[in-house]
């Protein structure tokens, strides 16, 4: 923020983004156009982007002259028009924002969390020759300020594109809550019969390392392939010539930054794409069909998802426990919690809140069966489901609780398997 | 601008800083191995339009991509790009810092890292990071103020190691991120000794911060080089600054010779040259030069283009004029070892009859005609002779801006064409860096010692002269003089060395670089035992040059020193040879007996103990 003495001087002048400006103190004038002030940035700095190109940060004090030597220059981006090619299937990519479709705005330099989804495909000319692309924008927010509404919005969206004629739907989705969002869409869309794929960046597609247009590239083959559910197309390794798709359920950010961050656990990847775009298929997938997509997208909100640690204080976590329709837990090991919490889990669960033990582990199978603390919960009415994700679990809990007739039906539903979230054998090699 | 001149010339210098990285905290060194072959493609970001330049998106799609080789300790995933750069090291910052204020520049406010978008596949993520740190400085260099445009810090490039066969470049990632100061002088050296002078004055300022990077490849400079009516030539990557004032020189006079040329064509009325291909294989079929033989066994083909006017300058009067020359760099640059024009023909094994047959089926007759021909296969051949074609109409125009590379011999070639303006955006991981009065005051309160100074005291602290002092600074060996010096009686004789051997070694072609600071500290420490002479030093140099140890050195070259006992039984004998000559002079025998003296010992014991023996057997003979 500038102060506002620097604030009433540029405004008096006029002066706006994009405006150049030449600035004087103590002998040193400075030419430059006026970019966008950074978050970090001093409230008497101005950013100048000179002539060479580099930006730097002028101080503005009382002796400062500013003089306004051009206005903004608008430029006006021209629309391209597409034409569809006959015999490829067409795809809906609808944007959602993120990291993928992240781009500088060239006029001042800043990085702005809102690419248009139809500028993103043109990013990526040859993703053409594979599809024809309808891109929509739903969103245009970064995926950490993704909330439930937002799925519901989401899988209503993608069931009308399938209903209108969708061959695969690509969904550009920041990455941080990619998972959820892919857990989400699963549940909501249930046996969904087309291709519903999830794609992003971990480097924002105005850098030429940009992971975006390779994820996009493998995202649009996979599509092509006609298989039914959804999944999550990303790197699977740090280079550009490898690529995962995972059962949307299964599929867990296991890195803050590298490219490979996206992994299946607990089961393999469905598949691996090289690049030109081979593909290996690990598990038999359904085929796409041409059913009526169904959005069943009703939530219960009062769910949360909390974490096991040693000392943790039954007292404060009464409320949650007992006010709560659903807690999720995840527990240490094959599923466990401090002793001294059990009275509350008993307590909760007679109070009719359904609460599911997950593990803290993330790979293998809880089991209660194996030491007392385990059966004394189940004693207690917990509900463990093996090697379900926490995250998968917590939004499948807020489905089930919704789309149930009866808490004991809600608690059934989290034990039986609607979208690969969970299975009864894991092997050596996942 | 003014005309006054002969040259223009400015300098810029990029020179690695001895620090952990600049956004990470990797070692700073470079490795003999890599790890891993990381593949990753680069693509041409959408321009200001919101479009993809067409050219660089082919080029993208044809191009199979690049891969990054890993190294212990030196590089983490900042360089892979796996992982956003860390916070701008605080150390390089401050060299940058000391060394703007060094220059008298003005440092900026707030300072903001750039994205300087390079997608050759030297940096990992498609761009070097890149901050301007101060402007408007300037070096005093004799009499003359140079001014100095900018001082940036920057992030090193990848190495290239290879391209595989698949057309992929492998990189190693141990110099990409490695903090360098980059300084650009304005344009105005005047003479290609001044160039060299600046470059010196500017290296010197920059090891005086003590915190710089030293030998092969840790300095690179670039020098941008015009004439009037000419053009600016960029020229990349000088190495040894000696061999500046004929690179200067000789860009100078080619930029002249062009000029020349310019004129030539431009009396002639000429115009630019169609590239209209044609092959003349069948003329050729039996022709008996290597070249041509070669490629059309190599199912190539002979092409010619015709260039009507432009006879006798690709190569005339008496071989001033070589547009042909120029035109072949070009050629070359498409892959084909060379194209024969028809200045330079008859020669190289094709014949006057060929000539005339070739002059009779293009169908010259005009005065100046001349032909181009280039023997390859097809394609390579007609995209060569198209390169050269464009090359030759640009001369009719003047001087062609362009980026060339340097030779050992002082020349240069065409290398590609000048980059167009950097196309910069604001590097968003970084949070800009605020230089607050306070830190300028601390940094303008602990300059470090100026070269002028750090001469100055060792002058004053180790009795050596000026001139002395002068070189060891300039050639940056006055923390290594300083360590020798450290024993007094070292002081003279390092630098003798510096000054005087150095000089002999690199007159006759000896790079003194090759010396490490260890292998000079411990050649002093052998002196110091007395394994041998101060007098053996040249001698002893000149072998370790070829890579032999010091101590195998002395022992190759017999030089272990004599214990006294045994130099004064050599003495004694040469005096006893010599004995009616030392009565009939007396201790006047002194001075003409050293010559053999030393002749005889040669480097095995010093000047001053050989003296006082001979003065000693001296006084024996004559009781």
């Amino acid at each position: 923020m500038y102060s506002e003495s620097l604030s009433k001087t540029l405004e008096s002048l006029g002066a706006v983004e994009g405006t150049r400006l030449s600035v004087s103190r103590d002998g040193r004038t400075y030419v430059g156009t006026l970019m966008p002030h950074h978050a970090f940035s001093g409230p008497d700095i101005i950013i100048l982007k000179m002539k060479s190109g580099y930006n730097v940060g002028v101080r503005i004090t009382d002796s400062t002259e500013i003089s306004v030597l051009e206005a903004p220059v608008e430029r006006v981006k021209p629309e391209t028009e597409v034409e569809f090619k006959k015999g490829l299937p067409k795809l809906v990519l609808i944007g959602t924002g993120g990291t993928i479709a992240s781009y500088v705005d060239y006029r001042t330099g800043a990085v702005h969390p809102a690419l248009s989804t139809s500028d993103m495909v043109n990013a990526v000319p040859e993703v053409r020759e594979i599809a024809n692309i309808d891109a929509k924008v739903l969103f245009s927010i970064f995926s950490e300020n993704m909330n439930v509404e937002h799925w519901q919005a989401l899988a209503k969206a993608v069931a009308d594109e399938i209903n209108d004629g969708a061959d695969g739907i690509i969904i550009p989705h920041g990455t941080d809550t990619m998972g959820y969002t892919a857990a989400a869409l699963s549940f909501m869309l249930g046996d969904v019969t087309k291709p519903v794929v999830l794609v992003g960046a971990q480097r924002s597609s105005d850098r030429p390392s940009s992971d975006a247009s390779s994820n996009l590239m493998a995202c649009a083959r996979f599509c092509r392939a006609g298989k039914a559910g959804v999944y999550v197309v990303m790197h699977d390794t740090p280079g550009d010539d490898s690529f995962a798709v995972h059962f949307g359920t299964r599929v867990r950010k296991m890195h803050t930054s590298r490219r490979d961050a996206f992994h299946s656990i607990n089961a393999l990847p469905v598949a691996h794409l090289d690049k030109d775009g081979k593909i290996t298929f690990n598990t038999e997938l359904p085929d796409a069909s041409d059913e009526r997509a169904v959005a069943s997208t009703d939530m219960e909100r009062a769910c949360v998802l909390l974490q096991y640690y040693p000392g943790m204080d039954p007292a404060l976590f009464e409320d949650i426990f007992m006010r709560s329709k659903g807690v999720v837990i995840a527990g240490s090991g094959l599923g466990h919690v401090n002793e001294n919490m059990i009275p509350l889990i008993r307590r909760a669960c007679d109070n009719g809140t359904v609460v599911v033990m997950t593990s803290q582990c993330l790979n293998g199978r809880t089991n209660l069966n194996v030491y007392n603390t385990g059966r004394d919960m189940l004693n207690a009415g917990v509900v463990t489901v093996y090697d379900m994700l926490p995250e998968t679990a917590y939004v499948k809990l807020m489905w089930a609780l919704a789309n149930s007739s009866s808490l004991e039906e809600a608690r059934d539903v989290m034990r039986v398997p609607l979208a690969n979230e969970l299975s009864d054998r894991r092997t050596i090699d996942e | 601008m003014s005309e006054d001149y002969e040259m223009m010339c400015g300098i810029e210098i990029h020179q690695q800083l001895d620090t952990k990285k600049l956004f990470c905290s990797c070692d700073s060194h470079l490795c003999d191995d890599g790890q891993g072959a990381y593949f990753r493609r680069l693509r041409p970001t959408t321009s200001e339009m919101g479009e993809v330049d067409r050219a660089a998106l082919a080029q993208f799609q044809r191009h199979s991509g690049y891969r990054y080789q890993c190294c212990k300790g030196t590089t983490c995933l900042v360089e892979l790009d796996e992982e956003p750069p860390h916070d701008v090291n605080p150390d390089a910052m401050q060299i940058a810092l000391t060394f703007s204020e060094m220059l008298g520049a003005n440092i900026i406010d707030e300072i903001h890292f750039m994205r300087k978008i390079v997608v050759d596949g030297s940096n990992t993520s498609g761009f070097q990071r890149t901050a301007l740190i101060a402007t408007d400085g300037s070096v005093d260099v004799g009499d003359r103020k140079i001014s100095i445009l900018s001082v940036c810090l920057e992030e090193d490039a990848a190495r290239k190691v290879e391209t595989t066969k698949n057309d992929e470049v492998l990189y190693r990632l141990d110099r990409l991120g490695i903090p360098l100061i980059e300084v650009a002088t304005g344009p105005d050296m005047r003479t290609p000794e001044e160039v060299m002078e600046v470059a010196y004055r500017l290296g010197t300022l920059l090891r005086a911060t003590r915190r710089v990077k030293r030998g092969i490849g840790t300095i690179r400079q670039d020098l941008n080089i015009s004439i009037p009516g000419g053009a600016r030539i960029e020229l990349k990557g000088v190495g040894e600054l000696k061999m500046i004032p004929d690179y200067v020189r000789n860009e100078v006079n080619r930029q002249r010779m062009l000029i020349r040329i310019k004129g030539i064509l431009n009396d002639r009325g000429v115009q630019p040259a169609e590239f209209e291909p044609v092959d003349v294989t069948d003329i050729f079929a039996d022709c008996e030069s290597k070249v041509i033989k070669g490629a059309l066994d190599d199912k190539g083909r002979v092409i010619a283009v015709r260039l009507p006017g432009f006879a006798g300058i690709m190569n005339g009067d008496n071989k001033t004029l070589r547009l042909g020359s120029e035109m072949a760099q070009r050629a070359r640059t498409k892959g084909v070892k060379g194209i024969f024009h028809s200045d330079e023909l008859p020669n190289y094994g094709i014949e006057q009859s060929y000539v005339d047959r070739l002059r009779e089926f293009l169908g010259m007759t005009g005065e100046h005609d001349a032909f181009v021909i280039c023997a390859a296969r097809e394609k390579k051949a007609t995209d060569a002779l198209e390169a050269a074609v464009v090359r030759a109409n640009e001369a009719l125009v003047g001087v062609p801006e362009e980026t060339r590379d340097p030779l050992p011999d002082g020349t240069t070639k065409y290398s590609r064409p000048l980059p167009g303006a950097a196309r910069m955006y604001p590097e968003t991981d970084v949070p800009p860096t605020p230089i607050t009065d306070e830190r300028m005051q601390d940094i303008r309160d602990n300059m470090p010692e100026f070269p002028e100074q750090i001469e100055a005291r060792l002058v004053n602290d180790y009795g050596i002269n000026a001139q002395q002092a002068r070189q060891i600074v300039r050639q940056s060996n006055d923390e290594l003089f300083e360590k020798i010096a450290a024993d007094r009686a070292m002081a003279p004789v390092a630098a003798t060395m510096f000054l005087n051997t150095y000089g002999e070694l690199e007159h006759d072609g000896i790079d003194v670089g090759v010396f490490t600071d260890d292998a000079i500290l411990g050649v002093f420490a052998m002196l110091k035992e007395g394994r041998f002479a101060k007098e053996a030093l040249p001698a002893l140099l000149r072998e370790m040059a070829v890579g032999t140890s010091a101590e195998d050195a002395i022992k190759k070259l017999g030089l272990e020193a004599m214990d006294s006992d045994e130099a004064a039984k050599v003495i004694e004998q040469i005096v006893n040879e010599r004995a009616d000559f030392v009565r009939s002079k007396g201790m006047g025998a002194i001075g003409p007996l050293m010559g053999p003296v030393m002749g005889a010992l040669r480097g095995k014991v010093d000047g001053k103990q050989a003296n006082e023996l001979l003065t000693a057997a001296i006084k024996k003979l004559l009781g």
